[in-house]
């Protein structure tokens, strides 16, 4: 078989930080590669590297074994690279077409158009050419990528981390379709955090950490707990526990209905009631409310009819998220870039806004910069935030996975009573997201409620005392942990 | 009566010429994603260039030609500063009205063209100069610009998520660089005509601010050409209401009928957003700067 794409001691730093140190890194055609790794280990970089939006600073990039400059996007779509980046680069106001065409220079519309309705039918699915990118959800979105550079003619396709946003069952068609692309000769390389998609949906796996390439295997004879020790060069595993004292109810729902945004169902008459020390579990297959549901509970959007009950508080349905937060509600929004952070300012300022709203750094007027600095520091430790250079450093330049717990380790700081958590594992590495599941518990074991909504079943049933499943907008049945997987999964996909 | 409306109909156009120029070259600008706010300078120097050219006895439509090229050159400046030094599109907008109104007062003191009547731009049909015929053709051309070809696909791209148009290998700096001097050179030209073809003469405040109303206009128009063009006539239309009214001699005090142009803007501005569902119209990235290899 031949080296498709090979990359040689590649190595590049960030102002001093040392992303990638000679990482080497081979792609063959008609196989899948899936490079694995801790949050920050340097996987979205090197595939940037390998894609030509980034440059190298030391080592050299080869195709079928020449070695090549590539001197940017276009160069490398000339070459046969393709990538699809862990945030989507589309133009939200433009077509689908319109996306496709601006990756394809130089052909006309109809052509463009009729080998993208080709490959569509070729990988079986249906698009709609005129639809705007911005009101596809994710799953569309990704494959208007995937045709962008299929379209282009790509023949080494990377997709970084293309399953984080899918469902389970979006997720597996994906997979159906890496296979297609690799038996029809691509080199696919699959950046996941995913291990079962190494196992089971791979030919070969890199595992890298800090920076480093720590090894090459292939699937055969490893196992999700031989990998995970590869990974984070530790076993973990996670067990369910559960709560052992539960108290008055803390959170209540009662016939919550909220509009959807465009085309979507929103939320009909949904209503429940969460204890102090329970974890309560929303399952659901994405795009079922979920969206909606964490909007009403933050406070982002008013339900038209309903109340949300908290505890001493009454109906606080229709007051904004500032008063549900200084009264104990903590968040971890699924969508951190908009919702969780500012990407622009500091990561002490990202950390310090809670407190500060709460006073804890001096009062109106004076801000206490020495006091939220140390307690960001404190923070950043505790919840091994890791690529902080300096706390002044702005929170853009995490990792996916690091700014996630940021994120996390502010909205605990205050010790709420009441916590949402929508995904909050979604793009963590396996120790990372072992580490959030423990906070969840902790934060349940002092007596907060807790409210998870998921779409990872697994995450669901390792970490809920009782569960409900949201189906259509509705919340159609409730379970009592221990459950059995399978109703549970019947009840997220049945059409009652 | 019908003498009142014939002379203000005809006079619509010349007004209304200047800022359907200037809006259709911010709207080029503001398309690529750069917020300008220069408008008023590059009016400014384009104005002050044709004047110039006129009085060293250049034909009228070289004269314009030279405010083209004035506009183009200030627009140089702006994008050596915001696509390429990339400092704030607002500061630098700012900064730039201000040295090209201390700039265009130097030069003009200096060569003495203050208050000299000039030939002119001469009328070719219905009382209209050339320019006026030649605005729905441009008008068309940036439509066909923006929207058919391949330039204008990779320049709404870089206005709209300059990050997605890099990685589709497109150089977003040389994009905003030709957005924006090309965007100065019909702002150059809305200057020019000012002076060539409707004032004929210098004086330091002959733009008076049709820059800044220009700037609303885009926003009104909610950067299309067309509705742009629309509003142009709209504003053309006051304006040319104003000269006349004071000449009936009815009993309207004379600033506040100067005032009357801010006014519907501000309207105008209001009305925009409140209607507000146009949700795709402002370039998404409109003032956002885009640099490889850093996150935000
Ligand atoms: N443009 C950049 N500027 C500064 N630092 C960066 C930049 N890109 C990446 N880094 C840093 O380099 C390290 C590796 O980042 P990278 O995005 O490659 O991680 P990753 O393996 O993809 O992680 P994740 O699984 O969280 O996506 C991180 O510490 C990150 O903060
Ligand atoms: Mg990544």
């Amino acid at each position: 078989m031949t080296d498709t794409l090979t990359l040689s001691s590649v190595s590049k730093s960030f102002g001093g930080f040392r992303a990638l140190d000679t990482v080497d890194f081979v792609a063959r055609a008609g196989e899948v590669h899936a490079l694995l790794g801790e949050n920050g280990a340097g996987k979205s970089t090197l595939m940037n590297i390998a894609c030509g939006l980034y440059a190298p600073d030391e080592g050299h990039v080869a195709i079928d074994g020449k070695t090549v400059r590539i001197s940017g996007a276009r160069d490398a779509a000339a070459r046969g690279i393709g990538m699809v980046h862990q945030h989507f680069k589309l133009v939200p106001a433009f077509s689908v077409l319109e996306n496709i065409m601006l990756f394809n220079p130089g052909r006309s519309p109809a052509e463009v158009a009729g080998k993208a309705q080709d490959l569509a039918r070729q990988m079986g699915f249906e698009i709609s050419l005129s639809d705007k990118a911005g009101t596809l959800g994710v799953a569309e979105q990704q494959r208007i990528e995937i045709l962008k550079v299929l379209v282009a003619g790509a023949r080494i396709i990377i997709l970084d981390e293309p399953t984080a946003v899918l469902s389970p069952e979006e997720g597996r068609m994906l997979m159906g379709l890496v296979r297609k692309l690799a038996e029809a000769g691509s080199a696919v390389i699959l950046v996941t955090h995913k291990l079962h998609e190494a196992l089971h949906h791979s030919d070969r796996i890199t595992v890298m950490r800090g920076g480093r390439k720590i090894s090459e295997t292939t699937p055969e004879g490893m196992d999700p707990a031989s990998l995970t020790t590869l990974i984070v060069g530790e076993q973990i595993i996670e067990k369910p526990q559960l709560s052992k004292a539960v108290g008055p109810i803390e959170v209540e729902l009662e016939n919550v209905t909220l509009g959807g945004e465009a085309g979507r169902k929103g939320l009909v008459d949904v209503s429940f009631r969460v204890r102090r020390g329970e974890i309560y579990g929303v399952a659901g297959v994405s795009g079922n409310g979920q969206n909606e549901l964490s909007a009403a509970i933050m406070g982002l959007s008013f339900p038209s009819s309903g109340r949300i009950g908290m505890n001493g508080l009454g109906d606080v349905s229709k007051r904004g998220p500032g008063y549900r937060r200084r009264h104990g509600l903590g968040c971890i929004p699924v969508d951190r870039y908009s919702h969780g952070l500012a990407g622009r300012i500091s990561v002490t300022d990202n950390y310090a806004v809670n407190g500060a709203m709460a006073g804890a750094y001096g009062g109106w007027g004076f801000f206490k910069r020495g006091l939220a600095q140390a307690a960001a520091r404190e923070a950043v430790a505790a919840y091994d935030v890791q690529g902080v250079r300096s706390l002044g450093q702005r929170a853009g330049l995490l990792s996916g996975g690091n700014a996630q717990k940021l994120v996390i380790a502010r909205e605990f700081e205050g010790a709420p009573r009441v916590v949402l958590a929508h995904s909050p594992s979604r793009g963590l590495d396996v120790r990372a997201g072992a580490a959030v599941h423990e906070r969840l518990r902790a934060a349940r074991d002092r007596g907060a409620a807790v409210i998870l909504i998921s779409d990872d079943l697994d995450e669901i049933m390792l970490l809920s005392d009782r569960i409900g499943v949201l189906n259509s907008g509705r919340l159609t049945r409730e379970f009592k942990a221990p459950a059995e997987r399978g109703d549970i999964g019947a009840a997220m996909v049945s059409h009652e | 009566m019908s003498d009142f409306l014939l002379n203000w109909l005809i006079n619509i156009p010349g007004f209304a010429a200047p800022f359907a120029l200037a809006a259709l070259g911010l709207i080029i600008t503001e398309r690529a994603g750069v917020l300008n706010l220069g408008a008023e300078g590059f009016m400014l120097v384009g104005a002050l260039a044709g004047v110039g050219a006129m009085l060293n006895g250049s034909a009228p439509l070289l004269a314009l030609g030279g405010s083209v090229v004035a506009g183009m050159l200030l627009g140089l400046l702006f994008a050596v500063m915001v696509a390429s030094l990339r400092i704030n599109h607002v500061i630098s907008g700012l900064a730039l009205v201000f040295f090209a109104q201390a700039l265009v007062s130097f030069i003009a003191s200096a060569e003495r063209w203050n208050n000299k009547a000039i030939a002119g731009l001469e009328p070719v049909f219905l009382g209209q100069d050339v320019v006026i015929f030649a605005v729905p053709l441009l008008t068309l051309a940036v439509l066909w610009l923006l929207n058919k070809t391949r330039f204008g696909l990779s320049l709404r791209a870089v206005g709209e998520n300059p990050g997605a148009a890099d990685a589709a290998g497109i150089d977003v700096t040389a994009m905003r660089f030709a957005a924006i001097v090309i965007g100065a050179g019909l702002i150059g030209l809305a200057g020019g005509y000012l002076t060539v073809a409707v004032a004929r003469i210098w004086v330091d405040t002959v733009v008076g601010g049709r820059g800044w109303i220009a700037i609303a206009l885009v926003i009104f128009a909610r950067w299309h050409p067309w509705r742009a063009v629309l509003g142009a006539v709209l504003f053309g239309c006051i304006e040319a209401l104003i000269p006349r009214i004071a000449a009936t001699g009815a009993d309207v005090p004379r600033y506040f009928l100067q005032m009357t142009p801010y006014l519907a803007t501000l309207g105008v501005m209001i009305w925009a957003a409140l209607r507000g569902s146009d949700r795709w119209a402002q370039p998404a990235a409109l003032g956002q700067h885009h640099i490889r290899e850093e996150r935000d």
